[in-house]
C-alpha cells in the first residue's frame, strides 16, 4: 500500500485507519488465497441431486451469430425435453441452464466460467464458430468440463473435454471433391471463402487434395473479408478463369450477398458446377432458394433426408418450434449432443467428467441419430456418411 | 492475361466497370440519409444501420403479405413496398425525434450514445418479431438474373436497379435541399437557427422532418439492398461502418462530397479486388482511406464555413 | 511530491478515492468468490478506457470513439509477448515450423514476422504497451487538432480508424490470429496465471494500477493543464487567443488517455486469458464512452464505478434473461444520456453529499469543508 505518502498535517486517527485498513487489506489477500486453494477443488463437483442434474447451453441468443445459432439452440432444447420426456438420464431429470455468448469470444469465456464454477454443469452443449471454442477451450481444459460441439469446423484439434458432433474439414472435404471429380468430371477449380480460420484450412486441405489426388487445377483462390457484401469484382475474375468447379465456403451475411450477386451475373445451377460447404437449410432460408437451384452443398445431413428415423426427427422439430422452422446440419448435430452425453453417463453409471469421457473413448458408444447410425470414435470426433445434396 | 481473345477482355472490362458503379451507387444510397442527418443537423445517428433494416423487413412483409393474398400482383409489388418502406421509417424517425433527439440538440455528441442505446433496442424488436434467423423475401423476376447486350456481357439487373434507385434518390434530395421552399428553410436553420427562428421558420418541425426524411432514405437503401444482400436483425450493421467511411471521407458538410467520396471509394475498392484478393483490396482501401484522412481530416471537400 | 498531496490528500475527493480503493481492494476481495472476483477484474480494465475518457471527455470536451484501438494495443502486446513464451519449440514439436505461434502455423506462415521478435522480451513488452499507444495516438492527434479537427468530426474519424484497425486486425490473420485472437496463454516467466492464486494476485496488481491511474488523472487535471482544458472545452477560441497552444494540450491528454486505455489492455489480456479483436472495434469503444457517461463524465471515481455497473448490469440481465437483456442495456443507455447526463456521479451531488457535509458539520463541530460544491473543485 506503498501509494499512500506521508503526508504532514493529516489527522492522527486517519493515520491510524490508513494502518488497520493495509492491515484488513493484507489480512483480506491471505484470506482468500486460502480459501482460493479450496475452491478449485470444489470446482470438480457437480450439480446433481437425486433428481435432477444441471447442464448448461451456451451459444449467441444476440449479435450476429444468433442467425445461425439459433437452430442448435432449439434442437438442443428439442432432444433434453425428450430425454426428460423419457426419464431423463440415470433417473435424473436434466435442467438446462441457458446463457448467451452474444457474439462475443471474450463473453463466451466468461458464461463457461460462470456455468462450470458457479452453477457446477455436468455439461455444456455450445459454441458455434471457431473462436468461440477456442476462447472456451482453456476453461474447460482447466476446470474439466464437457463440451459438446456441434458445428463443422477446421480440425486440427481434439481435447479430451470436447466432443465433436459436426464434420471436421477432412471429412468434409475429401469425399465432396471425389464426388465432384467423378461425376461432373471436374479438372479445374475456384476456391473461395470467407477470411478466417476454417475456411483457410479448408481450403488447404483441398488444395492438397485436388493438386495430388484428383490431379486436377486451381485457377484460383480467395478470401473475402468477414461481413463483405460485395463480390461483383470477385465474380468477373470467376467468369475470366472458367473452372469447372466453385468451391465455395462463404459464412454469415457474406454468404446471402455471394449467392444473390452469382445469380444476378448469370452464373446458376444451369451453367455452373458449384459445390459448398456453408450452406445448410439455416443459411437457404436467408438466401432464398431460388438463387440456389441447381448448386451443391456437401454435407452430412439435410432435412429431406428420407429415413425413418428423421422424419420422425424433423416432425417433432417443427411440432415444437414451428413449421416454417428450417433443419440444417449444425442443427441435427446439435440435437446428437445430449443424446451422445446420455449414452456415454449410463455407460459410465457416473456424471464424473472423468468417467463420461473415458466411456467416450470406448469406441462403443453409438446412436440411431437422423443422419443415421453414428459412432463416436476415441478421436472425440463422429464416424459419418458425407452427403452432396443439389438445392 | 494470355490466353484471351480481345472481346473476352473487352467484356470483362465492361463488366468490372459496371461493378464499380453498382458498388458506387451502393454506397452512395447507404450514406445518403446519413449524410443529411449529420451533415445538416449534426445528429450521429447510430441507429442508422438499423433504418435500412426496417426497410428491408418491410419488403419482407410485403412479400409475404402479396403472396398470400394477391399472388397475382407479386411482379409489381416491390415498388409498392419500397414506398413502404420510406414511409414506415419516415414515421419511426419522426417518432424518434419527438420522444428522443429533440431532447439532445445542444448536445450533440450525446445523440451518439441514445441512438446506440436505440439501436440495441431496435435489433432486440427484430429479433423477437422476426426471429434470429435471416429472411430472404421473394423477389419478382424482372428483378433476377442478368441483361446481355452480348453473349459474353452480363449486367446484373438488381445492380442496374439499386443505381436507378440511387440516381433518383440523390436527384430528389438535390431537388428537396435546393429547390424546394423546405429544402430553403432547412440550409436556414442549418446556415443560422436563431436567425432562422426570427424570420418566422419552424425550426423544430423542420429539424424533426430533415431527420424524418433522412431515416426515410436509410429505409429505401434497406429495401433496395435486399435485392443484393441479406436480412437479418443484425443485417444493418453489416452497413454502418462503411456508411459513416462514405460521409466522413466525403466531407460531412456536403452533398456532393459524399457523392464523390462514394465513387472514389467504390472505384478504388472494385478495381483492386479484381486485381488482388477480395480481403486484400478492403484492406488496401481503407489504407488508403486512412492516411488520406491524416492529410485531409475535413474529408475530400471541406465546407467553407470558418470554425 | 507537495502538488501531489494538494491534488490528491488536500481535497474531499480524497475520501470518495479512499471509499473506492477499499470497495476495490478490500470489499470485492472479501465479498467475492474467485469467479466473480475474476469477473470485477475484467470489468475494471474496462475502467481504464472510462477514466481516461474523463479526462479527454468529460475535461477536454474530446469525444474519443477509438479509445478500443489503444485498449487492443495494450491487450495485444501483452498477449503476444504471453503467445510467444507459450510457443517454445517444444510444446509445439507437431506443427510444420515449430517455434511460431499455432495460428501462424495454420496460416502457412513459416517464419516469426519482425514486428513479434522483440517481443521475446518482458522489458519490451511493457515498454511498447506505454510507448506504442503514445505514439499512434500522437499521430492521430497531431494531424487532427493542429488542423483544428474537432468535437463530431473528430468522434467519427475515430470511430472510422477503430473500424479499420479491426478489418486489419481479423484480415491479417496470420500475424494477428484473426477473428479468434491469440488464445490459450498460459504462462509469464513460467508463472502460471490460469491458476486461482494467480487471479488473485493479478486482481490486486489490476486494482492498484487503476488507482494509481485515477490519482495520476486527479493530479494532472488539478494542475494548469486541468483547467486550461476546461476552458478549451468551453471556450476554445479565447484560450487559443490567450495566446496557448491549445493543440498540444489537446494532443497531450489524448496520449495520456491512449497510454490509460493501453495499461487496461495489458490487464485485460491477464485477467482473461486471451485478447480478441471482438473488444477493439467499433462496438466496445462506444460501449466505453458509455461506461463513462453512467459514472458521471466530469468524475474520475465516477467512471470506475459506471463501468462496473455496467458491466454488472449486463452480466446480470444476461443471466436471467438471456434472451432479451438487450433491452435493459438499450433503456438503460438511453435512460441515462436523457435523464441522468451527469451520470452517477451526478445523482451522488445531488443527494448524497449535501447530507454528508451536513454530517461532517455536525461531527467536526461547525467546521466542515471549506470548498463551495463548485463542480469543478472536484475531480
Amino acid at each position: 500500500m506503498s501509494f499512500f505518502p506521508c503526508h504532514q498535517g493529516f489527522p492522527a486517527e486517519a493515520r491510524k485507519f490508513r494502518k488497520l485498513l493495509v492491515k484488513s487489506v493484507l489480512a483480506g489477500m491471505i484470506a482468500n488465497v486460502l480459501f482460493a486453494a479450496q475452491s478449485s477443488q470444489a470446482a470438480s463437483n457437480i450439480a446433481v441431486t437425486d433428481k435432477e442434474v444441471v447442464v448448461g447451453q451456451l451459444h449467441s441468443s444476440t449479435g450476429t451469430m444468433a442467425i445461425s445459432e439459433t437452430g442448435a439452440i432449439e434442437a438442443e432444447q428439442l432432444a433434453i425435453s425428450q430425454i426428460n420426456a423419457m426419464g431423463g438420464v440415470l433417473g435424473r431429470k436434466i435442467r438446462v441452464i441457458q446463457e448467451d455468448g452474444a457474439s462475443d469470444w471474450p463473453t463466451f469465456a466468461e458464461k463457461a466460467k460462470k456455468l462450470l464454477e458457479s452453477d457446477h454443469v455436468a455439461a455444456i452443449f455450445g459454441c458455434w464458430t471457431s473462436a468461440s471454442r477456442k476462447a472456451v477451450l482453456p476453461v474447460l481444459e482447466r476446470d474439466n468440463g464437457l463440451l459438446y460441439y456441434p458445428t463443422f469446423y477446421e480440425g486440427l484439434e481434439q481435447s479430451k473435454n470436447v466432443v465433436y458432433t459436426g464434420q471436421e474439414a477432412t471429412q468434409q472435404v475429401f469425399a465432396g471433391l471425389d464426388w465432384v471429380a467423378k461425376t461432373k468430371h471436374a479438372k479445374t477449380f475456384y476456391l473461395i471463402g470467407s477470411d478466417y480460420i476454417w475456411p483457410r484450412t479448408t481450403m488447404k486441405l483441398a488444395r492438397k487434395y485436388i493438386e495430388n489426388v484428383l490431379h486436377g487445377k486451381i485457377v484460383g483462390e480467395e478470401y473475402a473479408a468477414l461481413g463483405s457484401t460485395e463480390f461483383g469484382s470477385t465474380i468477373n475474375k470467376i467468369r475470366l478463369k472458367k473452372p469447372d468447379v466453385i468451391y465455395a465456403a462463404v459464412v454469415g451475411g457474406s454468404n446471402v450477398s455471394w449467392f444473390k450477386q452469382l445469380k444476378a451475373a448469370g452464373i446458376n445451377g444451369g451453367n455452373q458446377t458449384l459445390l459448398t460447404l456453408s450452406v445448410t437449410e439455416d443459411e437457404a432460408k436467408g438466401i432464398g432458394g431460388e438463387n440456389l437451384v441447381g448448386f451443391y452443398s456437401a454435407m452430412k445431413y439435410f432435412e429431406s433426408l428420407d429415413t425413418p428415423e428423421n422424419k420422425k426427427f424433423v416432425s417433432q422439430f417443427h411440432a415444437k418450434w414451428g413449421e416454417n422452422a428450417p433443419i440444417g446440419d449444425v442443427t441435427q448435430a446439435a440435437y446428437e449432443g445430449p443424446w451422445l452425453w446420455k449414452k456415454a453417463v449410463e455407460m459410465a453409471g457416473s456424471f464424473d467428467t472423468d468417467k463420461v469421457v473415458k466411456a467416450e473413448e470406448s469406441g462403443k458408444i453409438t446412436f440411431d441419430a437422423p443422419e443415421g447410425l453414428i459412432y463416436l470414435e476415441p478421436n472425440h470426433h463422429l464416424k459419418t456418411k458425407l452427403r452432396n445434396g443439389e438445392w | 492475361m494470355d490466353g484471351y481473345s480481345l472481346s473476352d477482355l473487352f467484356s470483362i472490362l465492361v463488366m468490372q466497370g459496371f461493378s464499380g458503379l453498382s458498388l458506387f451507387s451502393v454506397l452512395l444510397l447507404m450514406a445518403l440519409g446519413l449524410a443529411i442527418i449529420f451533415g445538416q443537423m449534426g445528429v450521429i445517428n447510430m441507429a442508422h444501420g438499423e433504418f435500412m433494416t426496417i426497410g428491408a423487413y418491410t419488403i419482407y412483409m410485403t412479400s409475404r403479405f402479396t403472396e398470400r393474398h394477391f399472388p397475382s400482383f407479386m411482379p409489381y409489388y416491390f415498388i409498392v413496398a419500397i414506398l413502404a418502406s420510406f414511409l414506415i421509417a419516415f414515421f419511426v424517425g419522426y417518432l424518434l425525434e419527438f420522444l428522443l433527439i429533440r431532447h439532445l440538440y445542444k448536445r450533440p455528441l450525446d445523440t451518439l450514445l441514445a441512438t446506440w442505446g436505440l439501436s440495441l433496442i431496435l435489433q432486440q424488436v427484430f429479433r423477437s418479431f422476426f426471429g434470429a434467423r435471416e429472411v430472404s423475401a421473394t423477389l419478382p423476376d424482372w428483378l433476377m438474373g442478368a441483361w446481355k447486350p452480348t453473349p459474353d456481357i452480363d449486367i446484373p439487373l438488381n445492380g442496374l436497379f439499386v443505381m436507378a434507385m440511387s440516381m433518383l434518390v440523390t436527384a430528389m434530395v438535390g431537388l428537396f435541399l435546393f429547390k424546394s421552399k423546405w429544402g430553403l428553410k432547412v440550409r436556414a436553420t442549418t446556415q443560422n437557427r436563431v436567425m432562422a427562428s426570427a424570420v418566422g421558420i419552424n425550426t423544430k418541425m423542420v429539424d424533426r422532418v430533415t431527420f424524418a426524411i433522412g431515416c426515410g432514405i436509410a429505409g429505401v437503401a434497406g429495401a433496395c439492398f435486399t435485392t443484393i444482400a441479406s436480412t437479418g436483425p443484425t443485417s444493418g450493421s453489416l452497413y454502418i461502418v462503411d456508411t459513416f467511411l462514405v460521409v466522413v471521407f466525403g466531407g460531412t458538410a456536403s452533398l456532393f462530397g459524399t457523392i464523390a467520396s462514394a465513387f472514389t471509394i467504390a472505384q478504388a475498392q472494385s478495381i483492386l479486388t479484381f486485381f488482388l484478393t477480395n480481403a486484400m483490396g478492403k484492406v488496401v482501401t481503407l489504407l488508403t482511406i486512412i492516411a488520406i484522412l491524416m492529410m485531409r481530416p475535413e474529408g475530400l471537400l471541406r465546407s467553407k464555413v470558418r470554425r | 511530491m507537495k502538488g501531489f498531496g494538494k491534488a490528491v490528500l488536500g481535497k474531499p475527493g480524497f475520501v470518495d478515492l479512499l471509499v473506492m480503493a477499499v470497495i476495490i481492494l478490500v470489499v470485492f476481495p472479501l465479498a467475492l468468490d474467485i469467479f466473480r472476483l475474476n469477473l470485477m477484474g475484467k470489468y475494471l480494465t474496462f475502467a481504464y478506457c472510462a477514466v481516461g475518457l474523463v479526462m479527454l471527455w468529460g475535461y477536454g470536451g474530446i469525444l474519443s470513439l477509438g479509445q478500443g484501438i489503444f485498449f487492443g494495443i495494450g491487450g495485444y502486446c501483452m498477449a503476444m509477448f504471453l503467445k510467444l513464451e507459450a510457443s517454445d519449440p517444444v510444446s509445439t514439436a507437431h506443427q510444420t515450423t515449430p517455434g511460431i505461434p499455432d495460428f501462424m502455423d495454420w496460416n502457412q506462415v513459416t517464419q516469426l514476422p519482425l514486428f513479434w521478435e522483440p517481443f521475446h522480451s518482458f522489458i519490451f513488452t511493457l515498454f511498447a504497451i506505454v510507448v506504442i499507444p503514445a505514439l499512434t495516438a500522437y499521430v492521430i492527434g497531431v494531424s487532427m487538432f493542429k488542423r483544428r479537427v474537432s468535437g463530431v468530426y473528430f468522434s467519427i474519424i475515430t470511430q472510422a480508424i477503430a473500424a479499420i484497425v479491426t478489418i486489419l486486425v481479423v484480415g491479417q490473420q496470420g500475424f494477428t490470429g484473426g477473428i479468434n485472437g491469440i488464445t490459450d496463454l498460459k504462462t509469464l516467466h513460467g508463472w502460471d496465471i490460469n491458476t486461482d492464486s494467480a487471479k488473485y494476485i493479478l486482481y490486486f496488481v489490476n486494482g492498484v494500477l487503476l488507482i494509481l491511474s485515477v490519482i495520476l488523472g486527479k493530479v494532472v487535471l488539478s494542475t494548469k493543464l486541468g483547467r486550461l482544458l476546461l476552458a478549451l472545452r468551453d471556450k476554445e477560441d479565447r484560450v487559443r487567443f490567450s495566446g496557448y497552444d491549445v493543440s498540444s494540450y489537446k494532443v497531450f491528454v489524448f496520449c495520456l488517455a491512449a497510454v490509460v486505455s493501453s495499461v487496461g489492455g495489458a490487464m485485460f489480456t491477464l485477467q482473461v486469458g486471451f485478447m480478441s479483436p471482438s473488444i477493439i472495434g467499433i462496438v466496445p469503444s462506444i460501449e466505453m464512452v458509455i461506461f463513462a457517461a453512467v459514472g458521471g463524465r466530469m468524475s474520475l471515481v465516477g467512471a470506475v464505478y459506471g463501468a462496473l455497473l455496467v458491466n454488472y448490469g449486463k452480466t446480470a440481465f444476461s443471466e436471467t434473461f438471456p434472451t432479451l437483456w438487450l433491452f435493459f442495456m438499450g433503456f438503460l443507455f438511453v435512460g441515462v444520456v436523457m435523464m441522468f447526463p451527469e451520470g452517477l456521479s451526478g445523482l451522488y451531488k445531488t443527494y448524497v453529499e449535501p447530507r454528508q457535509r451536513r454530517w461532517m458539520m455536525k461531527v467536526k463541530g461547525g467546521k466542515g469543508i471549506p470548498e463551495q460544491l463548485n463542480e469543478n473543485a472536484r475531480v
